[in-house]
């Protein structure tokens, strides 16, 4: 039985939003909690604990809601898309918080209030999984944002902690102001912040080459690349992974990212499809460079987070190719997608917390050497992650089926994409080139003598190990099951072009303080 | 200002004059305080900019927005920057440029490409279906008060926007504290 909810209704409007609220209402508790207590570390387990059973809560709310709701037009979306990336979202809090349970303590940092901060960007990404107002799309990507630039300078032992939380922060801002700018002349060219009215109106008058609307489309462009690091606008992205905890880095590298791609494509497929022509060039080149050159450059680095950083940035490109797309097969496809690209990197992360020792500022290729001889499943574990992210078939899981879907959408795009499927390949094979590097470090050489067995890995991020690699493995021999949710999990993007207005039952005020743009245009000015 | 009662097309000359004079004390401000090797001379003559858009909105009949504009921009920010400068004793070092040249002609280019944009924007012509009426907004402030047209939105309409904003604010806070508490930690171990 689904019941149709009418968000612009106040009271509905919360009923839509019962998983956020219970997210966010649950970190503000934990909040008061963990400044309660003085630091310590156990403190600092017990809210980690306590945050993880509040994020399986809201998990469980997700679910319970996916099914029993859905809504029409209005500020926030209540459809397949918004609760699968949802999920996509709280899995990685969850892993986020686990490893960072164990990260912290490796640290010496006890602020219980980290876990908490994870909490509160994870409220701001199920926004934006659900977000259908530039407005909310822009708070969404704020209250992300601002959690995780604490979040990256939590080491303050570290310099190159430091230096790259700032960096985020400034070029953060900076992006800010490109997406709010584009914001702005969005809604000065349509006159409304809602996707589906922005789509409506495009279409309805004929706007899509305004130069109003095109300028805001290159602008949020802009904005969005930042966010995501696309090629040019990925300058922060090495420095800021590599300086930030691991445990933080995993969670800027998969669910920050996840989220940003999330909203980049409702944007784009509900408010921009009518103006497919003016921003479908600039979009396929960034594509195209950002698979090209985070590969080149991935190829050359030795430090891992620093690898996994260009290669968060290649696989930024293959995603790019689904929103190309412009299509609901290419948001499936997205969606399957981000969930393994989570897993992937989550384990790969958990890796390398594990693989740190007390006091090492980084972790190099080299440290790996031999590793199958003296830690045989935390080689096996990583050799599935690198297959994985390598979209490598069988022992990566389903990594090779997340770049098949994609590749399948491209090329069954209503304008087929093959230039881009054509790189997306030959990119995949030059990425082998580090995926295979480091495994055949692990495998095929031997550990030097004298070079310590890295330390049994903390409890937690063995089980966020376990979970993302026997996930993957089993993703990779039984696909169907969640490619189909995926498929199911489009949006439910209804561009109606003769839908320029909301209904304005959620105004109590006289009904002429804030004008409806039919409404003053009635009212001829004749004075 | 009020443009009841004058014909579409004509504003008042008592409009334009404000306009320019606001508008030339504005640019000139703004060109001053980018080119002032004193970081407090250049806070105050972002203040004297900051006062020029100020009274343009208020030119525009947005007059919340002008106070607005006084009260967190020329008053907080403002006093925030300066205390910045006080804590960091920037106004020692005056005289010394830290900008390099390669740094002054790119943000010269993008100071005219923003430039550029604007001139184009102007040009872009909206559906006449989407613009209000000349005089809408005068209309709107004299019949229901200069705060009414912008609450009554911000509290139905856009109240969930209103709402994030303040989880946003806390996260900031959260944020601030937490990097602000950990050094102390440091310190005192």
């Amino acid at each position: 039985m689904i019941t149709t909810l009418d968000v612009t209704v106040p009271a509905q409007l919360t009923l839509a939003l019962v998983p956020d609220l219970v997210l966010m209402g649950g970190a503000m508790i934990l909040l008061v909690w963990s400044a309660l207590r003085p630091e310590s570390d156990a403190h600092q387990r017990s809210v980690g604990v306590a945050s993880i059973i509040l994020a399986g809560i809201t998990m469980v709310l997700v679910l319970a809601w996916a099914n029993r709701y859905d809504a029409g037009p209005g500020p926030i979306a209540v459809d397949n898309f918004r609760w699968l990336v949802d999920i996509i979202v709280l899995l990685g809090t969850v892993f986020a918080i686990a490893l960072s349970m164990d990260d912290n303590m490796r640290n010496g940092i006890r602020a219980a209030e980290s876990h908490v901060l994870i909490l509160l960007a994870s409220s701001g990404m199920m926004l934006l999984a659900g977000a259908r107002d530039l407005i909310i799309v822009f708070l969404g990507i704020e209250l992300m944002s601002v959690a995780v630039y604490a979040l990256a300078g939590l080491n303050r032992r570290s310099e190159r902690s430091a230096e790259g939380a700032l960096k985020y922060f400034l070029l953060g801002a900076f992006s800010t102001a490109f997406l709010l700018y584009g914001i702005a002349l969005v809604y000065g060219a349509t006159g409304t912040t809602n996707l589906q009215l922005i789509g409506g109106r495009v279409a309805m008058f004929a706007l899509a080459g305004s130069p109003l609307l095109v300028a805001g489309v290159a602008l949020m462009l802009i904005g969005f690349g930042f966010k995501v690091a696309l090629v040019p606008f990925h300058m922060w992205a090495p420095d800021v992974y590599d300086g930030a905890p691991s445990a933080v880095t995993a969670y800027m590298a998969a669910s920050v990212k996840a989220a940003a791609f999330a909203a980049f494509i409702r944007v784009w497929l509900e408010a921009f499809p009518y103006s497919y022509s003016a921003w479908h060039g600039a979009l396929a080149g960034l594509a195209i460079i950002t698979m090209i050159v985070g590969n080149a450059i991935g190829l050359q680095q030795r430090n891992i987070k620093r690898l996994l950083a260009y290669s968060s940035i290649a696989h930024a490109g293959y995603l790019m190719v689904a929103i190309a797309a412009a299509s609901f097969q290419g948001s499936s496809a997205m969606l399957f997608y981000l969930l393994v690209y989570t897993l992937a990197t989550f384990g790969a992360f958990a890796v390398v917390v594990a693989l740190t020792r007390d006091g090492q500022e980084a972790v190099m290729i080299e440290d790996l050497t031999g590793l199958w001889s003296v830690r045989p499943w935390l080689a096996f574990a990583m050799a599935v992650l690198m297959l994985a992210l390598l979209g490598f078939p069988i022992f990566g899981g389903a990594g090779f089926f997340a770049k098949w879907y994609v590749l399948e959408a491209a090329l069954q795009a209503p304008v087929p994409q093959t230039t881009l499927a054509i790189v997306l390949v030959l990119t995949t094979v030059v990425s082998a080139g580090y995926y295979l590097y480091v495994v055949m470090v692990m495998f095929m050489r031997a550990r030097p003598d004298g070079m310590p067995a890295p330390e049994r890995a903390g409890g937690l991020t063995r089980m966020v190990l376990a979970i993302t690699v026997v996930l993957i493995l089993v993703l990779g021999v039984v696909p169907n099951g969640v490619a189909n949710l995926a498929r199911a999990g489009r949006p439910r993007i209804d561009v109606d072009p003769t839908l320029t207005t909301l209904p304005r039952r959620i105004s109590t005020a006289p009904p002429d303080t804030a004008p409806r743009v039919a409404d003053a245009r009635a009212a001829e000015p004749n004075r | 200002m009020q443009t009841l009662g004058m014909p579409h097309g004509t504003l008042s000359l008592f409009y334009i004059f404000h306009f320019y004079l606001f508008g030339l004390i504005g640019v000139i401000s703004a060109l001053l305080f980018v080119t002032r090797k004193s970081p407090v001379a250049a806070a105050l003559w972002l203040v004297s900019t900051m006062f020029c858009l100020a009274a343009m909105y208020i030119l525009l009949d947005a007059q919340f927005i002008g106070a607005v504009q006084v009260l967190v921009y020329a008053g907080a920010i403002m006093v925030v920057f300066l205390f910045v400068i006080m804590l960091l004793n920037l106004g020692q070092g005056e005289g010394i440029d830290v900008r390099g040249v390669g740094w002054k002609i790119v943000a010269g280019a993008i100071g005219l490409g923003i430039l550029a944009q604007v001139f184009a924007l102007t040009r872009a012509k909206t559906p006449v279906n989407l613009t209000l009426p000349q005089g809408y907004a005068a209309e709107q402030v004299a019949q229901h008060g200069a705060v009414a047209p912008i609450a009554a939105p911000l509290f139905n309409e856009y109240l969930l926007a209103f709402e994030v904003t303040s989880i946003l604010l806390l996260a900031a806070i959260v944020g601030a504290v937490l990097l602000g508490k950990q050094k102390e930690a440091r310190d005192v171990a």
